[in-house]
């Protein structure tokens, strides 16, 4: 027990006054993300299914993803330049992926009738 | 002599790498950059997915009249409708509503772990992180619930056109539809799952050095806020599989 009086016991705990926790916009956040959920579900049970309702869900997630990076990822707070190496990467491949599945048909049309 | 004067001063100016243009840490940088290229892995989960529900048909009755086929990608809600202990009951999208709220709220104790690091406070970044460890293992939990449900299958199955009952599913074979949905449905989840397990094994780390006061003697609890990125982006995942695979 020689090592605990050397170190002394403030070295593995807390010392001196701890702020109050700011936990408002956290909260916040969560009531947000939850009551976008709960809308979801909503939709899902009264609206038929259909174009319109998946761009409905789409947008929904959109804004989803917008609080969880943006508040809980803490992204928004951080510099512009580390915001923008983030985003642009992530927009070019939500690009991609709006190119590829609007072509998908024709591409697995292509790949069928090759092999047959 | 001018050489000794430059080595023992700090180069300050902008291009002698004297500014930190994105004000953030080297671990955190790296933590952003390797979930940008795991995102890229999950788009293109999602892109497979995009494809083959667009090459097959979409089923055109009434949603009442709906019976599993090959001919058709399934309605999600007819094949995810089980909650455990409900047998037989007809609850769509019951249970993977209670998964995504476990879920979030295990994002929520998470950030309230990374803010409570940020006051130095001990015990709380202990209690929060403890609860998103008990919120990570209950969401694999139901996940194995759900996968195990989906391979055995129901009792009426998919009936053939010979007479002959498909039950469950595996990666060849799918009473829900087209072989391909069970497939995605096994890779998708099964990947998104393999990143909750992981998550939960580093919250453990994370938690054992809190409780020796590794963070505390460091003076910083960075190393939460960095497997709190990786915990927040799996949460994201789940945003839009649960999107894309149960709604749409």
């Amino acid at each position: 027990m020689a090592m605990h009086t050397d170190h002394g016991h403030d070295d593995y705990n807390q010392t001196g006054e701890i702020p109050a926790p700011q936990t408002k916009a956290i909260w916040k956040t969560f009531g947000i993300l939850v009551a976008l959920t709960a809308l979801e579900f909503l939709i899902a049970f009264t609206m038929d299914a259909g174009t319109a309702r998946n761009a409905i869900f789409i947008i929904l997630t959109i804004f989803k993803a917008f609080f969880i990076v943006a508040e809980f990822m803490h992204l928004k707070h951080e510099t512009k330049a580390l915001i923008w190496m983030v985003m642009l990467p992530m927009a070019l491949v939500v690009w991609l992926m709006v190119a590829l599945i609007s072509e998908g048909s024709y591409y697995f049309d292509s790949v069928t009738n090759y092999f047959n | 002599m001018s050489t000794s004067t430059t080595l023992e001063t700090p180069s300050t100016g902008t291009w002698d790498g004297g500014n930190e243009p994105l004000k953030a840490s080297y671990g955190k940088l790296m933590m952003w950059f390797f979930l940008l290229s795991d995102a890229f892995t999950f788009g293109a989960f999602l892109i497979v997915y995009g494809l083959s529900r667009h090459k097959h048909l979409p089923y055109t009755g009434e949603p009442e009249a709906f019976t599993f086929s090959t001919q058709w990608w399934p309605i999600p809600e007819k094949v995810f409708n089980a909650f455990p202990g409900f047998h037989g009951v007809d609850l769509p999208l019951a249970f993977v509503a209670l998964m995504t709220m476990i879920l979030i709220l295990s994002s929520v104790t998470m950030v309230l772990a990374v803010e409570a690091g940020h006051r130095m406070d001990k015990n709380d970044v202990q209690k929060w992180l403890l609860w998103t460890i008990l919120f990570g293992a209950t969401f694999l939990g139901c996940q194995a619930w759900e996968w195990a449900h989906f391979i055995t299958g129901t009792e009426e199955g998919m009936m053939l056109a010979d007479g002959t009952r498909i039950i469950g599913a595996n990666l060849t074979v799918n009473q829900y539809g087209p072989p391909l949905f069970a497939d995605l449905f096994f890779f998708i989840t099964g990947f998104h799952g393999t990143h909750v397990f992981s998550g939960v094994i580093l919250l453990i780390i994370i938690f054992l050095n809190t409780v020796y006061g590794t963070y505390q003697k460091r003076g910083h609890y960075e190393m939460v806020e960095k497997v709190g990125l990786y915990w927040h982006f799996v949460d994201l995942v789940w945003v839009f599989v649960f999107t894309f695979f149960y709604l749409i």
